[in-house]
């Protein structure tokens, strides 16, 4: 059982998909509640994982392997660190929380929405536990299909257009990762004779500095893309806005952390000289600056709710790589710790929106005002999420978010002189988008009388609060979790860098 | 029973009472709501007192308690600091916060927040405010200091919006919340210098290498201390309304009158004072950033007094009192009287507490009525407010004996005579708020408790006295306005163990810190006390308070409204509050905030995401020109190809119809041709 635990994380989710192809469609009950029992068995086997991850232990652990294409090199190769570990508990959470929220969301193909969302479901965590690169590229382009189906068929007004935007984009992002990948598996082929794209392997390679630096971009167009830093945003809006709410929570909470988490598992540790050159390392830094601020000015003058929720992210990931190349352990755990209150917060804005998206059937902000006399829960959740969203302290944003600007600031003053702006301009577009839908007397004649928020909301939201609190009060336990992994991570590119400033 | 240990009970006791309210506050009546809250912060004034005697008891007058670790890269603990510093900062925030949470229970009985059960709401959010209050003043290190300090703004801006159905509520909660973080910026850039610095953001670690041989006083050269000691003033200057920051607080007073008292006069605007004489080791070693400090101080003071002249609103002019009497604690600071800024805190929570409790239960009595044009003549109708409120203006306007008069003097006498910081110049400004300060308040009593009665009968018919719950704390805080100065008198007054208590028992935390400026600078041998002298300028700010008082009661009293000098162009410039609030809604909110917001908006609807749309644009272009050229060119060629062989058979075609008539035609012509040309031709 424990050998294989990883594999049964990974495909619980399909398995699940399997039996549902079976079920009958005008069972929607039935159908619903099966991709709920998936989705919750697919959380419940990954808790024996953090259960018993051994956070003193160097390396990867629950490894397995297996032969794939023996010809080419490919192996089943996956296991975890500290990272991963947290990157999968995110994902099997917010996957559960996202599928049991489209319960009364999701009124037509139930049967194919929610075999979208499982399929997605292993394609992420595959992402997560692949050690062998082309097994993570496959995983990674498995990610794409469901999400467009996602967006494409369940969404809004303009969901053709975001479908066919996200899918594009990404996929151009990623198929310059391809190029770098391959790149990576000649040169060690031509170092060693033997065909492998084993990460561990493919670390042990020599490379020149300029020649890690053009795999460093090739990779940092398909990462990039993906967080999505600044210029390579605009596909994140339109998608966040026209998907499901289920699909924006997931596409935030969890998709994204794909594009970080590759900035973290492959740009670093493999090309160390390259993600230590002063100009990458410079240009990634004001990319997330300019990702912070940029990100919550446009946020501020937004009039569509969910679309200021999707500017908020850019807001937010620009912390998140910041963090990753400040290159050092407080930057780099602050970053991954963020990138799972991301989630968390994120997560339960985009499940406001949703909330009351499913009641009026508008995202004018305009359309609001006043909403905390008729549904004061409501209210009380959206505070805080906001809280959560904007920094403040005993909730997690503010633990990540103070971790990543003590990194920065160690790294460069200048970065934090800039990144510590966010912190306000976050605060003045959460205030304000509060203000103008809940404070205030009830203005418009069909918010009077909306439902407060039902058991089955409740039973969304209060996980996510209880979670943002928990982090926020005692963040140890990740910090323990994430110091072997990072550390190492420093090391490496540390280590590297200077090596090199030896031999000059 | 130790307290000491028990210390952190403090901060959790009024958490517990907050989270019921919020939890199960609904399902509570008012007589319940009104025992827990109260309770809750009475139980942490006695645990307080009980650990500040057994402090004092202590050989070395520190006492810490560590819970758990927080954020291990910073080194920062969920841990408590009981010194005499915070020591008196408890038992003000617990002792004073009581007393207005009593008062709360009788003024918001009537007060129904915009939903029903606004009650349980408004002391759940006022518990919940103590207990981030007490965490900031007990904190062992800057970041949970900082936990503190946004936890009271958050605190600030729910109970600033309590009424939330107003737009002018939201305005202001937003605006104080937003002002507020701009000075947190600072603070956290602050902390991570400090850090870097001394490698520790523990108070007691920080304040040990600072005051190690390690760090000399930054005295000709702006340093990375005196930057770090500005970042923090600049938090300092939000949280408790500096200048250029201070623009939130009278907004604040949207909030309920309760809460102005505790938050917006007593306790939450003090904090930044509090930490800046928790890092007095720090501002020691700068005198560069000191002067910045003690500059804004009065420049604070005199500004936001000069206000405070002429608006009509009876919490505004209270609101600007604050901001000036912060700009003195400052001022104080910013000279290295550390003790005397937070023996001024001390002693203006007493009665700046107790002046915001009297106009609440004035606007109780006027059935909600705040302008003071339309008041008068309430002395006899509610005594025991007009009596409380009699005594706190004396004191806030420095009458000897009274607190205000203690702690006022000796700021403005360490102005004065501070050795290497004092100014006289600050003292002149000092001394002109004071006469301002006395004039205000005085104008305010008079308005509102002398003359003609100017309400509305109805109103008229209405006032009457606030039940015992609100005056009792009202009696109180009056006790307080006049003895708790008494522990902090001047020297010349007399030396002994009681008349300097406060002195004595702050000493451990600031004296040192003083040592090492005195020993670093060269000619800073400890001041001589000029008795003469420290008389005469008593004698002066007296003579400032008295006419400051006449002053008022001549325009206001004697004069009729239309003799009363207008004050020609300054007038509306200081109704208008400098027009500050319209400049930075023009630099900040419209220009930098929405102008910037809407220009990089368009930017990424136009620019990058045309950028996107023109490749998208461009593929398809291209895919339509290669779509062309495979119709056309490609296609063409075949189809060319095609219609050349076609063109050229044209004529040949006609020869193979298929017709076999048409065959034997042409074999029979072809025939008769070859006859015809043997025929003919030979």
């Amino acid at each position: 059982m424990q050998e294989h635990l990883l594999s049964i994380i990974l495909f619980t989710p399909l398995l699940g998909v399997l039996v549902l192809m079976f079920l009958p469609r005008s069972q929607k009950t039935l159908v619903r509640l099966w991709a709920n029992i998936s989705a919750a068995a697919g959380l419940l086997v990954s808790i024996p994982l953090i259960v018993n991850f051994n956070r003193n232990a160097d390396g990867m652990q629950f490894v397995e392997r297996m032969d794939w294409i023996p010809s080419m090199g490919v192996q089943y190769l996956i296991g975890v660190d500290g990272i991963s570990v947290l990157m999968v508990m995110l994902t099997t959470i917010m996957g559960f929380l996202a599928i049991f929220s489209s319960w009364d969301a999701v009124k037509d193909r139930e049967k194919e929405y929610y075999a979208m969302f499982l399929i997605q479901q292993t394609g992420m965590i595959g992402v997560f536990i692949s050690m062998d690169f082309l097994l993570f590229y496959v995983f990674w382009e498995m990610v794409l299909v469901p999400m467009y189906f996602i967006i494409g068929v369940w969404g809004g007004p303009r969901k053709l257009y975001a479908a066919i935007k996200f899918f594009l984009y990404t996929l151009a992002g990623g198929v310059m990762m391809l190029l770098g990948i391959l790149t990576l598996y000649f040169v060690h082929f031509g170092q060693t004779g033997r065909y492998t794209f084993e990460i561990a392997e493919l670390m042990k390679l020599n490379m020149p500095l300029g020649l890690q630096q053009w795999v460093f971009w090739a990779f940092f167009l398909g990462f990039a893309v993906k967080v999505p830093m600044f210029p390579f945003h605009t596909w994140l809006p339109d998608a966040h806005t026209e998907a499901p709410t289920a699909g924006s929570v997931i596409l935030a909470a969890v998709l994204l952390k794909m594009g970080t988490y590759g900035f973290l598992r492959f740009s670093l540790p493999l090309l160390p000289k390259a993600s230590s050159d002063h100009t990458i390392v410079t240009v990634l830094a004001t990319l997330s600056i300019i990702g912070i601020l940029y990100g919550a000015f446009v946020s501020l003058m937004q009039k569509d709710w969910k679309k200021l929720v999707a500017y908020s992210s850019v807001s937010h990931l620009g912390f998140c790589t910041l963090g990753i190349f400040a290159l050092n352990q407080a930057g780099i755990a602050g970053s991954v710790i963020q990138q799972i209150n991301h989630g968390i917060s994120t997560g339960m804005l985009f499940l406001v929106v949703g909330v009351i998206y499913e009641r009026r059937h508008t995202r004018e902000i305009s359309e609001y005002g006043g909403l905390a006399h008729v549904m004061p829960n409501y209210a009380i959740v959206f505070a805080i999420a906001m809280l959560s969203s904007a920094g403040l302290p005993l909730l997690n944003g503010f633990v990540g978010e103070f971790t990543i600007l003590q990194g920065a600031f160690d790294a460069n003053k200048t970065w934090a002189a800039f990144a510590v702006l966010g912190v306000i301009f976050g605060a003045a577009y959460l205030l304000w988008l509060y203000q103008r839908t809940m404070l205030g007397e009830v203005t418009n004649e069909k918010n009077k009388g909306l439902p407060d928020l039902n058991w089955r909301e409740w039973a969304v939201f209060l996980p996510l609060i209880l979670w943002a609190i928990s982090i926020g009060v005692y963040p140890k336990p990740y910090f323990d979790i994430l110091e072997k992994p990072v550390a190492q991570i420093v090391h490496r590119v540390h280590q590297t860098a200077n090596t090199e400033a030896a031999i000059r | 029973m130790n307290f000491l240990d028990l210390i952190w009970l403090i901060p959790i006791l009024p958490l517990c009472g907050a989270a019921l309210m919020l939890l199960f506050g609904r399902k509570l009546s008012k007589a319940v709501v009104s025992i827990i809250c109260p309770g809750s912060v009475l139980a942490s004034f006695i645990l307080s007192l009980g650990a500040v005697i057994q402090l004092a008891g202590l050989k070395e007058r520190t006492h810490q308690v560590v819970l758990f670790t927080w954020l291990p890269q910073l080194h920062a603990d969920f841990g408590y600091l009981l010194d005499p510093l915070s020591s008196v900062m408890i038992l003000v925030v617990t002792g004073i916060g009581f007393l207005i949470h009593v008062y709360a229970t009788g003024y918001m009985a009537h007060e129904h927040g915009p939903r029903h059960g606004g009650y349980y709401r408004f002391f759940g959010y006022l518990n919940l405010f103590v207990f981030f209050m007490l965490t900031l003043v007990l904190a062992n290190n800057y970041p949970l200091l900082f936990v503190g300090w946004e936890g009271v703004g958050l605190c600030s801006y729910l109970l600033i919006g309590f009424y939330f159905h107003k737009k002018s509520a939201g305005d202001a909660g937003k605006k104080a919340f937003i002002v507020n973080r701009i000075g947190d910026a600072g603070f956290i850039l602050g902390m991570f210098f400090l850090f870097q610095v001394t490698g520790s953001l523990r108070f007691t670690e920080v304040t040990d290498a600072l005051r190690s041989a390690r760090f000399g006083p930054e005295v000709t050269h702006f340093g990375i201390l005196s930057l770090t000691a500005l970042l923090l003033f600049i938090g300092a200057t939000g949280k408790s309304a500096q200048l250029p920051l201070y623009v939130w607080l009278p907004d604040a007073m949207e909030g309920p009158t309760p809460v102005s008292a505790l938050i917006h006069a007593a306790t939450m605007v003090t904090a930044g004072v509090y930490m800046c004489a928790r890092s007095n080791a720090l501002f020691a070693l700068t005198p560069e950033t000191s002067h910045i400090v003690a500059a804004v101080g009065a420049c604070t003071a005199i500004f936001a007094a000069s206000i405070g002249l002429v608006q009509n609103d009876i919490k505004r002019v209270l609101a600007y009192s604050t901001v000036s009497q912060l700009g003195y604690m400052f001022l104080a600071v910013g000279v290295g009287a550390y003790w005397v800024g937070v023996f001024h805190l001390y002693t203006h929570a007493f009665f700046k507490a107790l002046l915001f409790l009297g106009a609440g239960s004035v606007i109780h009595a006027m059935s909600g009525e705040q302008d003071m044009r339309n008041m008068g003549g309430l002395r006899n109708k509610i005594p025991i407010t007009f009596g409380t409120m009699f005594i706190a203006s004396l004191a806030i306007a420095g009458i000897p004996g009274l607190a205000g008069f203690f702690s006022k003097d000796e700021i403005l006498w360490q102005t004065w005579s501070s050795p290497e910081l004092g100014s006289k110049v600050l003292w002149v400004v000092g001394f002109l708020t004071a006469l301002m300060t006395a004039f205000y308040m005085w104008r305010l009593m008079f308005m509102t408790f002398f003359g003609e009665p100017r309400m509305d009968e109805k109103t008229k018919h209405h006032i009457h006295e606030s039940p015992k719950t609100m005056t009792i704390p009202l009696m109180v805080l009056a006790g307080g306005s006049v003895v708790a100065g008494w522990i902090g008198m001047p020297k010349v007054f007399g030396e002994n163990g009681f008349m300097q208590g406060l002195e004595h028992w702050l000493a451990p935390v600031f004296e040192s810190g003083r040592e090492v400026a005195h020993a670093a600078v060269e000619h800073g041998a400890a001041a001589q006390h000029d008795t003469t002298m420290e008389w005469v300028l008593m004698g002066v700010s007296i003579g400032a308070a008295l006419s400051g008082i006449f002053l008022a009661r001549h325009i206001y009293l004697r004069m009729k409204a239309e003799d009363r000098p207008t004050g020609g162009f300054i007038y509306p410039v200081l109704l208008n509050k400098w027009y500050v609030d319209e400049l930075y809604d023009f630099l900040f909110v419209n220009g930098l905030s929405k102008g910037g917001g809407t220009l990089m908006a368009k930017f990424d609807t136009n620019v990058i995401d045309g950028g996107v749309n023109g490749t998208a644009w461009l593929t398809r272009m291209v895919s339509r020109i290669s779509m062309w050229y495979d119709t056309w060119i490609v296609d063409g060629l075949v189809n060319l190809t095609a219609f050349t062989v076609r063109a050229l058979s044209f004529p040949v075609r006609f020869l193979q119809t298929g017709f076999l008539q048409s065959y034997a035609l042409v074999f029979i012509a072809g025939v008769l041709g070859i006859f015809g040309y043997f025929w003919w031709g030979r």
